[in-house]
Protein backbone atom coordinates (compact mmCIF):
# COMPACT_ATOMS: atom_id res chain seq x y z
CA UNK A 1 0.00 0.00 0.00
CA UNK A 2 1.56 2.98 -1.29
CA UNK A 3 0.94 6.46 0.63
CA UNK A 4 -1.27 9.44 -0.62
CA UNK A 5 1.73 11.87 -0.15
CA UNK A 6 3.79 9.40 -2.43
CA UNK A 7 1.25 8.72 -5.18
CA UNK A 8 1.27 12.53 -5.15
CA UNK A 9 5.11 12.77 -5.98
CA UNK A 10 4.80 9.77 -8.24
CA UNK A 11 2.68 11.59 -10.46
CA UNK A 12 4.35 14.98 -10.55
CA UNK A 13 7.60 12.43 -12.10
CA UNK A 14 5.41 10.35 -14.03
CA UNK A 15 4.40 13.85 -15.80
CA UNK A 16 7.15 15.60 -15.33
CA UNK A 17 10.54 13.35 -16.01
CA UNK A 18 8.77 10.57 -18.00
CA UNK A 19 5.99 12.09 -19.38
CA UNK A 20 3.32 10.02 -18.80
CA UNK A 21 5.20 7.06 -19.86
CA UNK A 22 4.42 3.30 -18.48
CA UNK A 23 7.49 2.62 -16.85
CA UNK A 24 7.44 2.35 -12.88
CA UNK A 25 8.27 4.22 -9.72
CA UNK A 26 8.74 2.07 -7.42
CA UNK A 27 8.74 2.93 -3.34
CA UNK A 28 12.77 2.39 -2.87
CA UNK A 29 14.04 3.28 -6.08
CA UNK A 30 16.53 5.78 -6.30
CA UNK A 31 16.05 8.68 -9.20
CA UNK A 32 19.51 9.40 -9.39
CA UNK A 33 20.73 5.50 -10.37
CA UNK A 34 17.95 4.91 -12.44
CA UNK A 35 18.05 8.25 -14.43
CA UNK A 36 15.14 9.47 -13.66
CA UNK A 37 15.52 12.67 -12.71
CA UNK A 38 18.42 14.61 -13.73
CA UNK A 39 20.44 17.64 -11.69
CA UNK A 40 18.00 20.59 -13.08
CA UNK A 41 15.38 17.98 -12.69
CA UNK A 42 16.05 17.48 -9.27
CA UNK A 43 15.61 21.35 -8.90
CA UNK A 44 11.82 21.51 -10.51
CA UNK A 45 11.16 18.08 -7.62
CA UNK A 46 12.23 20.43 -4.78
CA UNK A 47 9.69 23.26 -5.33
CA UNK A 48 6.93 20.84 -6.42
CA UNK A 49 7.30 18.78 -2.75
CA UNK A 50 7.99 22.76 -0.87
CA UNK A 51 4.51 23.88 -3.09
CA UNK A 52 2.48 20.72 -2.57
CA UNK A 53 3.15 20.02 1.43
CA UNK A 54 4.20 23.59 2.47
CA UNK A 55 7.49 23.00 3.84
CA UNK A 56 10.63 24.89 3.14
CA UNK A 57 13.62 22.71 2.30
CA UNK A 58 16.76 24.46 3.30
CA UNK A 59 20.52 24.12 1.18
CA UNK A 60 21.34 21.83 3.88
CA UNK A 61 19.07 19.50 3.30
CA UNK A 62 19.11 19.19 -0.59
CA UNK A 63 20.65 15.83 -0.17
CA UNK A 64 19.60 12.19 -1.38
CA UNK A 65 18.73 11.05 1.86
CA UNK A 66 15.76 13.44 1.95
CA UNK A 67 14.92 13.37 -1.53
CA UNK A 68 16.21 10.62 -3.54
CA UNK A 69 13.35 8.07 -3.43
CA UNK A 70 9.75 8.10 -2.68
CA UNK A 71 10.26 6.77 0.36
CA UNK A 72 12.66 9.02 0.89
CA UNK A 73 10.69 12.01 0.73
CA UNK A 74 7.33 11.03 2.56
CA UNK A 75 10.09 10.38 6.04
CA UNK A 76 11.93 13.87 5.17
CA UNK A 77 8.28 15.41 4.71
CA UNK A 78 6.78 13.74 7.63
CA UNK A 79 10.00 14.74 10.07
CA UNK A 80 9.65 18.32 8.58
CA UNK A 81 5.93 18.08 9.21
CA UNK A 82 6.29 16.67 12.94
CA UNK A 83 9.20 19.77 13.50
CA UNK A 84 5.73 21.96 12.95
CA UNK A 85 7.87 24.38 11.28
CA UNK A 86 5.26 25.75 8.65
CA UNK A 87 6.33 27.57 5.75
CA UNK A 88 4.74 30.62 6.33
CA UNK A 89 3.53 31.40 3.20
CA UNK B 1 56.07 7.75 -20.97
CA UNK B 2 54.91 6.43 -23.92
CA UNK B 3 51.16 4.91 -23.64
CA UNK B 4 48.29 5.91 -22.01
CA UNK B 5 48.32 2.68 -19.33
CA UNK B 6 52.01 3.48 -18.49
CA UNK B 7 50.43 5.94 -16.45
CA UNK B 8 48.61 4.03 -13.90
CA UNK B 9 51.50 1.02 -14.20
CA UNK B 10 54.41 3.21 -13.08
CA UNK B 11 52.61 5.36 -10.72
CA UNK B 12 51.76 1.69 -8.90
CA UNK B 13 54.86 0.92 -8.87
CA UNK B 14 55.90 4.00 -7.25
CA UNK B 15 53.48 4.73 -4.63
CA UNK B 16 50.88 1.38 -4.65
CA UNK B 17 49.81 1.72 -1.26
CA UNK B 18 48.43 5.88 -2.47
CA UNK B 19 44.77 6.47 -2.39
CA UNK B 20 43.93 6.44 -6.34
CA UNK B 21 40.28 6.74 -6.22
CA UNK B 22 37.30 7.31 -3.61
CA UNK B 23 33.85 6.80 -4.95
CA UNK B 24 30.68 5.78 -4.03
CA UNK B 25 32.13 5.44 -0.10
CA UNK B 26 35.10 3.56 -1.28
CA UNK B 27 38.69 3.93 -1.52
CA UNK B 28 41.07 1.72 -3.87
CA UNK B 29 44.89 2.19 -3.70
CA UNK B 30 47.09 2.31 -7.33
CA UNK B 31 47.67 -1.11 -6.22
CA UNK B 32 44.52 -2.47 -6.01
CA UNK B 33 43.20 -0.42 -9.09
CA UNK B 34 46.42 -2.18 -11.11
CA UNK B 35 45.62 -5.13 -10.08
CA UNK B 36 41.81 -5.41 -10.72
CA UNK B 37 42.95 -3.53 -14.09
CA UNK B 38 45.38 -6.90 -15.17
CA UNK B 39 42.81 -9.45 -14.12
CA UNK B 40 39.85 -7.86 -16.05
CA UNK B 41 42.57 -7.55 -18.81
CA UNK B 42 43.23 -11.22 -18.68
CA UNK B 43 39.30 -11.54 -18.71
CA UNK B 44 38.43 -9.86 -21.69
CA UNK B 45 41.27 -11.61 -23.80
CA UNK B 46 40.15 -14.51 -22.37
CA UNK B 47 36.95 -13.92 -23.99
CA UNK B 48 38.83 -13.02 -27.42
CA UNK B 49 38.74 -9.48 -27.10
CA UNK B 50 42.28 -8.67 -29.10
CA UNK B 51 44.92 -5.78 -30.12
CA UNK B 52 42.69 -2.74 -31.45
CA UNK B 53 39.03 -4.17 -30.64
CA UNK B 54 36.69 -2.03 -29.63
CA UNK B 55 35.28 -2.68 -25.90
CA UNK B 56 32.99 -0.44 -24.79
CA UNK B 57 32.15 0.98 -21.21
CA UNK B 58 28.78 2.08 -20.77
CA UNK B 59 28.45 2.46 -16.64
CA UNK B 60 27.49 5.46 -14.13
CA UNK B 61 30.77 6.82 -12.91
CA UNK B 62 32.36 4.34 -10.42
CA UNK B 63 35.43 2.24 -10.29
CA UNK B 64 34.53 -0.06 -12.83
CA UNK B 65 34.48 2.54 -15.59
CA UNK B 66 38.03 3.06 -14.19
CA UNK B 67 39.12 -0.48 -14.15
CA UNK B 68 37.48 -1.17 -17.43
CA UNK B 69 39.83 1.60 -19.10
CA UNK B 70 43.23 0.61 -17.89
CA UNK B 71 42.00 -2.75 -18.58
CA UNK B 72 40.94 -2.77 -22.07
CA UNK B 73 44.52 -0.24 -22.49
CA UNK B 74 46.20 -3.37 -21.24
CA UNK B 75 44.87 -5.78 -23.56
CA UNK B 76 45.86 -4.09 -26.24
CA UNK B 77 42.32 -2.96 -26.79
CA UNK B 78 40.63 0.27 -27.45
CA UNK B 79 38.35 1.93 -25.19
CA UNK B 80 34.87 3.48 -25.86
CA UNK B 81 33.24 5.25 -22.85
CA UNK B 82 30.01 5.69 -23.25
CA UNK B 83 27.41 7.83 -21.86
CA UNK B 84 25.31 6.56 -18.67
CA UNK B 85 22.76 8.60 -20.12
CA UNK B 86 21.93 6.78 -23.23
CA UNK B 87 18.89 5.45 -24.50
CA UNK B 88 19.20 1.59 -26.07
CA UNK B 89 18.66 2.79 -29.53
CA UNK B 90 21.98 4.57 -29.35
CA UNK B 91 24.06 2.16 -27.67
CA UNK B 92 23.07 -0.53 -30.23
CA UNK B 93 24.31 2.58 -32.99
CA UNK B 94 27.30 2.84 -31.52
CA UNK B 95 27.87 -0.77 -30.88
CA UNK B 96 27.51 -1.55 -34.47
CA UNK B 97 29.07 1.77 -35.38
CA UNK B 98 32.55 0.47 -33.88
CA UNK B 99 31.76 -2.83 -33.73
CA UNK B 100 32.46 -3.43 -30.50
CA UNK B 101 33.58 -6.61 -29.43
CA UNK B 102 32.76 -6.19 -25.86
CA UNK B 103 30.76 -4.29 -23.81
CA UNK B 104 31.68 -3.63 -19.73
CA UNK B 105 28.32 -2.34 -18.14
CA UNK B 106 26.71 -2.94 -14.77
CA UNK B 107 23.51 -4.65 -13.60
CA UNK B 108 21.77 -0.81 -12.65
CA UNK B 109 21.37 -0.36 -16.54
CA UNK B 110 20.06 -3.58 -17.86
CA UNK B 111 17.20 -2.76 -19.71
CA UNK B 112 19.31 -0.48 -22.02
CA UNK B 113 22.31 -2.75 -22.76
CA UNK B 114 20.02 -5.68 -23.05
CA UNK B 115 17.93 -3.70 -25.48
CA UNK B 116 21.21 -3.06 -27.77
CA UNK B 117 22.77 -5.96 -27.26
CA UNK B 118 19.54 -7.84 -29.04
CA UNK B 119 20.66 -5.95 -31.89
CA UNK B 120 24.82 -5.95 -32.02
CA UNK B 121 26.35 -9.01 -33.97
CA UNK B 122 29.84 -7.87 -33.28
CA UNK B 123 29.96 -8.08 -28.89
CA UNK B 124 30.61 -11.60 -28.08
CA UNK B 125 31.01 -10.86 -24.35
CA UNK B 126 29.43 -8.54 -22.35
CA UNK B 127 31.45 -8.05 -18.61
CA UNK B 128 28.61 -6.95 -16.08
CA UNK B 129 29.12 -5.37 -12.40
CA UNK B 130 26.51 -6.50 -9.90
CA UNK B 131 25.47 -9.71 -12.47
CA UNK B 132 23.45 -12.16 -10.48
CA UNK B 133 24.98 -15.34 -10.35
CA UNK B 134 22.21 -16.99 -12.30
CA UNK B 135 22.89 -14.91 -15.16
CA UNK B 136 26.60 -16.16 -16.28
CA UNK B 137 25.64 -18.19 -19.44
CA UNK B 138 26.40 -16.97 -22.94
CA UNK B 139 27.26 -13.55 -23.73
CA UNK B 140 27.28 -12.33 -19.62
CA UNK B 141 29.93 -12.89 -17.65
CA UNK B 142 30.86 -11.22 -13.80
CA UNK B 143 32.80 -8.60 -13.50
CA UNK B 144 33.65 -9.34 -10.02
CA UNK B 145 34.53 -12.98 -11.08
CA UNK B 146 36.96 -12.02 -13.23
CA UNK B 147 38.71 -10.00 -10.64
CA UNK B 148 38.26 -12.73 -8.57
CA UNK B 149 40.46 -14.99 -10.96
CA UNK B 150 44.17 -14.63 -10.26
CA UNK B 151 44.76 -17.83 -11.91
CA UNK B 152 47.47 -16.66 -14.37
CA UNK B 153 49.55 -13.52 -15.22
CA UNK B 154 48.60 -11.04 -17.93
CA UNK B 155 50.88 -11.36 -21.41
CA UNK B 156 52.39 -8.08 -22.42
CA UNK B 157 50.65 -6.25 -25.30
CA UNK B 158 52.77 -5.53 -28.30
CA UNK B 159 51.00 -2.04 -28.64
CA UNK B 160 52.97 1.10 -29.94
CA UNK B 161 52.25 4.72 -29.38
CA UNK B 162 50.97 4.78 -33.19
CA UNK B 163 47.66 2.27 -31.80
CA UNK B 164 44.39 3.95 -31.35
CA UNK B 165 43.71 3.97 -27.48
CA UNK B 166 40.00 5.26 -27.61
CA UNK B 167 37.28 6.57 -29.87
CA UNK B 168 34.63 8.91 -28.03
CA UNK B 169 31.61 9.50 -29.71
CA UNK B 170 30.69 12.81 -30.43
CA UNK B 171 27.79 14.84 -31.73
CA UNK B 172 27.91 16.19 -35.41
CA UNK B 173 25.85 18.52 -37.13
CA UNK B 174 24.75 15.75 -39.63
CA UNK B 175 23.35 14.27 -36.68
CA UNK B 176 24.83 10.79 -36.49
CA UNK B 177 27.19 10.38 -33.87
CA UNK B 178 30.90 9.74 -34.75
CA UNK B 179 33.85 8.46 -33.32
CA UNK B 180 36.63 10.27 -32.76
CA UNK B 181 40.02 7.94 -32.98
CA UNK B 182 42.47 9.09 -30.54
CA UNK B 183 45.99 7.20 -30.13
CA UNK B 184 48.27 6.40 -27.15
CA UNK B 185 50.30 9.39 -28.32
CA UNK B 186 47.52 11.71 -28.98
CA UNK B 187 46.40 11.17 -25.39
CA UNK B 188 49.49 11.11 -23.43
CA UNK B 189 50.80 14.53 -25.26
CA UNK B 190 47.62 15.58 -24.39
CA UNK B 191 47.58 14.62 -20.76
CA UNK B 192 50.79 15.76 -20.49
CA UNK B 193 50.34 19.37 -22.42
CA UNK B 194 47.31 20.15 -20.16
CA UNK B 195 49.26 19.19 -17.07
CA UNK B 196 51.90 20.94 -18.07
CA UNK B 197 50.15 24.05 -17.64
CA UNK B 198 48.10 23.25 -14.46
CA UNK B 199 50.67 21.52 -12.83
CA UNK B 200 48.49 18.69 -10.72
CA UNK B 201 51.14 16.83 -8.24
CA UNK B 202 50.72 13.76 -6.61
CA UNK B 203 49.74 15.90 -3.04
CA UNK B 204 46.62 17.03 -5.18
CA UNK B 205 42.81 15.85 -4.20
CA UNK B 206 41.10 16.32 -7.71
CA UNK B 207 36.92 16.40 -7.25
CA UNK B 208 35.44 14.59 -10.73
CA UNK B 209 31.47 14.93 -10.42
CA UNK B 210 31.71 14.78 -14.74
CA UNK B 211 30.79 11.88 -15.96
CA UNK B 212 34.04 9.39 -17.58
CA UNK B 213 32.41 9.59 -20.70
CA UNK B 214 33.07 13.12 -21.47
CA UNK B 215 36.90 13.43 -22.30
CA UNK B 216 37.02 16.46 -19.69
CA UNK B 217 35.82 14.01 -16.92
CA UNK B 218 38.01 11.03 -18.37
CA UNK B 219 41.06 13.67 -18.07
CA UNK B 220 40.64 14.16 -14.41
CA UNK B 221 41.47 10.42 -14.16
CA UNK B 222 43.95 10.84 -16.87
CA UNK B 223 45.96 12.98 -15.08
CA UNK B 224 45.47 12.22 -11.84
CA UNK B 225 46.67 8.85 -12.40
CA UNK B 226 49.84 10.41 -13.84
CA UNK B 227 50.98 12.26 -11.50
CA UNK B 228 49.80 10.05 -8.54
CA UNK B 229 46.78 12.47 -7.27
CA UNK B 230 43.86 11.65 -5.58
CA UNK B 231 40.55 11.52 -8.18
CA UNK B 232 36.72 11.80 -5.19
CA UNK B 233 34.88 10.34 -7.98
CA UNK B 234 31.14 11.79 -7.74
CA UNK B 235 28.31 10.15 -10.04
CA UNK B 236 26.57 13.14 -10.81
CA UNK B 237 26.09 16.88 -9.90
CA UNK B 238 22.71 16.52 -8.45
CA UNK B 239 23.09 17.27 -5.14
CA UNK B 240 25.56 19.81 -4.71
CA UNK B 241 25.51 20.06 -1.19
CA UNK B 242 26.62 16.57 -0.96
CA UNK B 243 29.42 17.33 -3.17
CA UNK B 244 30.41 20.11 -1.31
CA UNK B 245 30.25 17.99 1.98
CA UNK B 246 32.46 15.41 -0.13
CA UNK B 247 35.15 18.37 -0.74
CA UNK B 248 35.16 19.16 2.49
CA UNK B 249 36.03 15.90 4.08
CA UNK B 250 38.60 14.78 1.48
CA UNK B 251 40.05 17.88 1.55
CA UNK B 252 39.59 18.81 -2.12
CA UNK B 253 42.36 20.63 -3.89
CA UNK B 254 40.97 20.96 -7.61
CA UNK B 255 37.88 21.44 -8.81
CA UNK B 256 37.52 21.02 -12.78
CA UNK B 257 33.90 21.72 -13.28
CA UNK B 258 31.44 23.60 -16.20
CA UNK B 259 29.18 26.60 -15.96
CA UNK B 260 26.26 24.91 -15.11
CA UNK B 261 27.89 23.41 -12.15
CA UNK B 262 29.12 26.62 -10.89
CA UNK B 263 26.01 28.60 -11.63
CA UNK B 264 24.41 25.23 -9.22
CA UNK B 265 26.68 26.20 -6.38
CA UNK B 266 26.73 29.54 -6.75
CA UNK B 267 23.02 29.88 -6.10
CA UNK B 268 23.52 27.85 -2.94
CA UNK B 269 22.72 30.06 0.58
CA UNK B 270 25.33 28.05 2.62
CA UNK B 271 28.51 27.73 0.84
CA UNK B 272 30.19 29.52 4.04
CA UNK B 273 29.52 26.24 6.39
CA UNK B 274 31.96 24.20 4.02
CA UNK B 275 35.65 24.68 4.73
CA UNK B 276 37.24 24.38 1.12
CA UNK B 277 40.36 25.87 2.63
CA UNK B 278 42.62 23.46 0.48
CA UNK B 279 40.64 24.26 -3.44
CA UNK B 280 43.77 25.72 -4.89
CA UNK B 281 42.37 25.35 -8.66
CA UNK B 282 38.97 25.65 -10.22
CA UNK B 283 38.98 24.83 -14.11
CA UNK B 284 36.41 25.74 -16.45
CA UNK B 285 35.70 24.37 -20.09
CA UNK B 286 33.01 23.14 -22.13
CA UNK B 287 31.10 26.38 -22.20
CA UNK B 288 32.33 29.99 -21.54
CA UNK B 289 31.89 31.71 -18.08
CA UNK B 290 30.48 35.31 -18.23
CA UNK B 291 32.16 37.96 -16.59
CA UNK B 292 29.82 37.79 -13.64
CA UNK B 293 30.47 33.93 -12.76
CA UNK B 294 34.45 34.85 -12.90
CA UNK B 295 33.57 37.59 -10.61
CA UNK B 296 31.88 35.73 -8.25
CA UNK B 297 34.07 32.75 -8.30
CA UNK B 298 36.88 34.58 -7.27
CA UNK B 299 34.90 36.40 -4.50
CA UNK B 300 33.53 32.84 -3.42
CA UNK B 301 36.79 30.75 -3.62
CA UNK B 302 39.60 33.84 -3.51
CA UNK B 303 42.47 30.83 -2.70
CA UNK B 304 41.54 29.39 -5.61
CA UNK B 305 43.38 29.99 -8.91
CA UNK B 306 40.78 30.16 -12.15
CA UNK B 307 41.39 28.40 -15.38
CA UNK B 308 39.66 29.54 -18.21
CA UNK B 309 39.82 26.80 -21.26
CA UNK B 310 38.49 25.73 -24.88
CA UNK B 311 38.75 22.54 -26.20
CA UNK B 312 36.98 19.63 -28.74
CA UNK B 313 37.22 16.16 -28.21
CA UNK B 314 39.11 16.15 -31.50
CA UNK B 315 42.28 17.14 -30.41
CA UNK B 316 41.18 17.04 -26.15
CA UNK B 317 42.45 20.67 -25.06
CA UNK B 318 42.99 23.90 -27.14
CA UNK B 319 43.91 26.51 -25.15
CA UNK B 320 44.19 27.85 -21.53
CA UNK B 321 43.89 31.33 -20.01
CA UNK B 322 47.17 32.02 -17.52
CA UNK B 323 45.30 33.28 -14.61
CA UNK B 324 46.90 36.26 -13.94
CA UNK B 325 45.28 37.69 -17.51
CA UNK B 326 42.07 37.04 -16.20
CA UNK B 327 41.87 40.63 -14.89
CA UNK B 328 43.28 41.89 -18.42
CA UNK B 329 40.86 40.04 -20.78
CA UNK B 330 38.14 38.12 -18.69
CA UNK B 331 36.42 37.00 -21.21
CA UNK B 332 39.43 35.55 -23.70
CA UNK B 333 40.08 31.69 -23.64
CA UNK B 334 43.78 32.63 -24.27
CA UNK B 335 46.41 30.75 -26.06
CA UNK B 336 47.33 26.86 -26.79
CA UNK B 337 48.40 25.19 -24.70
CA UNK B 338 52.38 23.76 -24.46
CA UNK B 339 53.76 21.81 -27.20
CA UNK B 340 50.70 23.09 -29.42
CA UNK B 341 50.38 25.24 -32.05
CA UNK B 342 47.39 26.98 -32.94
CA UNK B 343 46.34 29.99 -35.76
CA UNK B 344 43.47 31.80 -37.29
CA UNK B 345 42.76 30.66 -41.13
CA UNK B 346 40.45 32.85 -43.72
CA UNK B 347 38.17 30.64 -45.72
CA UNK B 348 40.46 29.87 -48.04
CA UNK B 349 42.74 28.37 -45.49
CA UNK B 350 45.19 31.38 -45.36
CA UNK B 351 47.01 31.97 -42.10
CA UNK B 352 45.68 35.61 -40.65
CA UNK B 353 47.59 37.63 -38.25
CA UNK B 354 46.72 38.82 -34.94
CA UNK B 355 43.62 41.09 -34.70
CA UNK B 356 41.79 38.81 -37.23
CA UNK B 357 38.55 36.76 -37.03
CA UNK B 358 38.83 33.18 -38.83
CA UNK B 359 38.59 29.22 -37.99
CA UNK B 360 40.88 27.99 -35.62
CA UNK B 361 43.66 25.81 -36.48
CA UNK B 362 45.25 23.20 -34.39
CA UNK B 363 48.80 21.50 -34.99
CA UNK B 364 49.76 19.03 -32.20
CA UNK B 365 50.58 15.30 -31.38
CA UNK B 366 47.27 15.84 -29.55
CA UNK B 367 45.28 16.29 -32.66
CA UNK B 368 43.30 13.04 -33.84
CA UNK B 369 43.70 10.17 -35.84
CA UNK B 370 40.13 10.91 -37.91
CA UNK B 371 36.77 9.83 -37.44
CA UNK B 372 36.32 6.03 -37.48
CA UNK B 373 35.25 4.92 -40.59
CA UNK B 374 34.08 8.58 -41.82
CA UNK B 375 36.90 9.08 -44.32
CA UNK B 376 34.76 12.10 -46.02
CA UNK B 377 33.86 13.89 -42.39
CA UNK B 378 37.65 13.21 -41.45
CA UNK B 379 38.57 15.07 -44.83
CA UNK B 380 36.28 18.08 -43.92
CA UNK B 381 38.59 18.88 -39.99
CA UNK B 382 41.78 17.08 -41.20
CA UNK B 383 43.52 18.74 -43.71
CA UNK B 384 47.33 18.62 -45.01
CA UNK B 385 49.82 20.54 -42.55
CA UNK B 386 52.91 22.53 -42.86
CA UNK B 387 55.23 19.26 -43.44
CA UNK B 388 54.34 16.43 -45.90
CA UNK B 389 52.29 13.69 -44.47
CA UNK B 390 51.08 15.85 -41.19
CA UNK B 391 47.64 16.45 -41.01
CA UNK B 392 46.52 20.21 -38.96
CA UNK B 393 42.95 20.43 -37.13
CA UNK B 394 40.57 22.41 -38.38
CA UNK B 395 38.02 23.15 -35.25
CA UNK B 396 35.03 24.54 -37.03
CA UNK B 397 35.02 27.15 -34.63
CA UNK B 398 35.30 30.97 -35.12
CA UNK B 399 37.58 32.95 -32.95
CA UNK B 400 38.95 36.43 -32.89
CA UNK B 401 42.25 37.55 -31.85
CA UNK B 402 43.75 40.59 -30.05
CA UNK B 403 46.87 42.12 -30.86
CA UNK B 404 48.88 39.94 -28.40
CA UNK B 405 46.95 36.97 -30.26
CA UNK B 406 44.71 35.99 -27.08
CA UNK B 407 41.89 34.20 -28.47
CA UNK B 408 38.12 35.01 -28.11
CA UNK B 409 35.12 32.95 -29.24
CA UNK B 410 33.17 34.35 -32.00
CA UNK B 411 31.07 31.47 -32.84
CA UNK B 412 30.76 27.92 -34.05
CA UNK B 413 30.54 27.38 -38.10
CA UNK B 414 27.98 24.60 -37.78
CA UNK B 415 24.49 24.84 -35.84
CA UNK B 416 25.94 23.06 -33.00
CA UNK B 417 23.73 23.59 -29.21
CA UNK B 418 26.21 24.08 -26.41
CA UNK B 419 23.64 22.97 -23.03
CA UNK B 420 24.51 21.98 -19.77
CA UNK B 421 27.84 22.03 -21.52
CA UNK B 422 27.09 18.97 -23.56
CA UNK B 423 27.36 19.29 -27.15
CA UNK B 424 23.72 18.67 -28.47
CA UNK B 425 23.16 18.25 -32.21
CA UNK B 426 20.18 19.81 -33.49
CA UNK B 427 20.02 17.37 -36.47
CA UNK B 428 20.16 14.46 -34.34
CA UNK B 429 17.36 16.03 -32.17
CA UNK B 430 15.12 16.41 -35.12
CA UNK B 431 15.64 12.83 -36.47
CA UNK B 432 14.09 11.83 -33.30
CA UNK B 433 10.81 13.86 -33.61
CA UNK B 434 10.37 13.03 -37.23
CA UNK B 435 10.57 9.48 -36.36
CA UNK B 436 7.23 10.27 -33.91
CA UNK B 437 3.79 9.33 -36.15
CA UNK B 438 2.21 12.73 -37.11
CA UNK B 439 5.24 14.88 -36.95
CA UNK B 440 5.52 16.70 -40.52
CA UNK B 441 8.16 18.88 -40.09
CA UNK B 442 10.95 19.83 -36.73
CA UNK B 443 13.03 22.64 -36.31
CA UNK B 444 15.63 22.53 -32.87
CA UNK B 445 17.43 25.73 -32.14
CA UNK B 446 19.04 26.91 -28.72
CA UNK B 447 17.51 29.45 -26.43
CA UNK B 448 19.51 31.26 -24.11
CA UNK B 449 19.12 29.27 -20.26
CA UNK B 450 20.61 31.09 -17.04
CA UNK B 451 21.84 27.80 -15.71
CA UNK B 452 22.17 25.73 -18.65
CA UNK B 453 23.70 28.16 -21.21
CA UNK B 454 21.51 27.29 -23.60
CA UNK B 455 18.33 25.37 -23.75
CA UNK B 456 17.23 23.05 -26.36
CA UNK B 457 13.85 24.36 -28.28
CA UNK B 458 12.02 22.03 -30.29
CA UNK B 459 9.58 23.41 -33.35
CA UNK B 460 7.08 20.77 -34.33
CA UNK B 461 4.35 21.17 -37.06
CA UNK B 462 1.78 17.82 -36.87
CA UNK B 463 0.41 16.17 -39.97
CA UNK B 464 -3.40 17.51 -39.99
CA UNK B 465 -5.36 15.11 -37.74
CA UNK B 466 -2.96 14.64 -35.96
CA UNK B 467 -3.25 15.78 -31.39
CA UNK B 468 0.02 14.99 -29.77
CA UNK B 469 0.66 17.34 -26.80
CA UNK B 470 3.83 18.68 -26.37
CA UNK B 471 4.09 16.40 -23.64
CA UNK B 472 3.60 13.70 -26.00
CA UNK B 473 6.25 14.83 -27.78
CA UNK B 474 8.56 14.84 -24.77
CA UNK B 475 8.19 11.29 -23.57
CA UNK B 476 8.97 10.41 -27.31
CA UNK B 477 12.12 12.15 -27.26
CA UNK B 478 12.95 10.94 -23.26
CA UNK B 479 12.32 7.35 -24.79
CA UNK B 480 15.41 8.38 -27.30
CA UNK B 481 17.74 10.72 -26.26
CA UNK B 482 20.21 11.54 -23.60
CA UNK B 483 18.65 14.01 -20.88
CA UNK B 484 20.29 16.40 -21.73
CA UNK B 485 19.44 16.59 -25.64
CA UNK B 486 15.53 16.57 -24.42
CA UNK B 487 14.32 19.41 -25.37
CA UNK B 488 13.69 22.26 -22.39
CA UNK B 489 10.54 23.88 -24.97
CA UNK B 490 8.39 22.25 -27.06
CA UNK B 491 6.36 24.33 -29.09
CA UNK B 492 3.41 22.75 -31.55
CA UNK B 493 3.23 25.44 -34.36
CA UNK B 494 0.92 25.57 -37.41
CA UNK B 495 4.06 25.76 -39.94
CA UNK B 496 8.11 26.96 -40.19
CA UNK B 497 9.50 29.40 -42.10
CA UNK B 498 11.30 27.76 -45.64
CA UNK B 499 13.52 29.36 -47.75
CA UNK B 500 12.28 29.09 -51.41
CA UNK B 501 13.91 25.54 -51.94
CA UNK B 502 11.52 24.97 -49.18
CA UNK B 503 14.19 24.06 -46.57
CA UNK B 504 12.87 24.83 -43.10
CA UNK B 505 14.91 28.15 -42.05
CA UNK B 506 16.06 28.31 -38.48
CA UNK B 507 16.66 32.14 -38.59
CA UNK B 508 14.44 33.96 -36.45
CA UNK B 509 12.98 30.85 -34.40
CA UNK B 510 13.95 31.44 -30.75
Amino acid sequence: MTSDLKQQVRQFILDNFMMGSKAEVPDDASFMDRHIIDSTGFLELISFVEQSFDIQISDDEMVPENLDSLNNIERFVQKKRAAGIPAGR
Amino acid sequence: MRLLHDFLERTARRVPDKIALVTTGQRFTYAQIESDAARLARALRARGVARGDRVAIFADNGVEVVVGIFATLKAGAVFMPVNSLTKGDKLAYLLNDSRASCLVTTQALREIWEHALAGSESVSACIVSGLPARDGNGRLSSYEAALADDSQELETSSTIDQDLASIIYTSGSTGEPKGVMLTHLNMVSAAQSVNGYLGITGEDVILCALPLAFDYGLYQILMGFLVGATVVLERSFSFPVKILQTAASEGVTVFPGVPTMFSMIMSLGNLAQFDLSRLRMITNTAAALSERHIRELRELFPQATLFSMYGLTECKRVTYLPPPELDVRPTSVGRGMPNEEVWLVDEHGKRLPNGSTGELVIRGSNVMRGYWEKPEQTARRLKPGPYPGEMVLYSGDIFRTDEEGYLYFVARKDDIIKSRGEKVSPKEVENVLYALDGVQDAAVVGVPDEVLGQAIKAYVVLRSGCRHSEKDVLRHCQGRLESFMVPKHVAIVGELPKTDTGKIKKTGLS
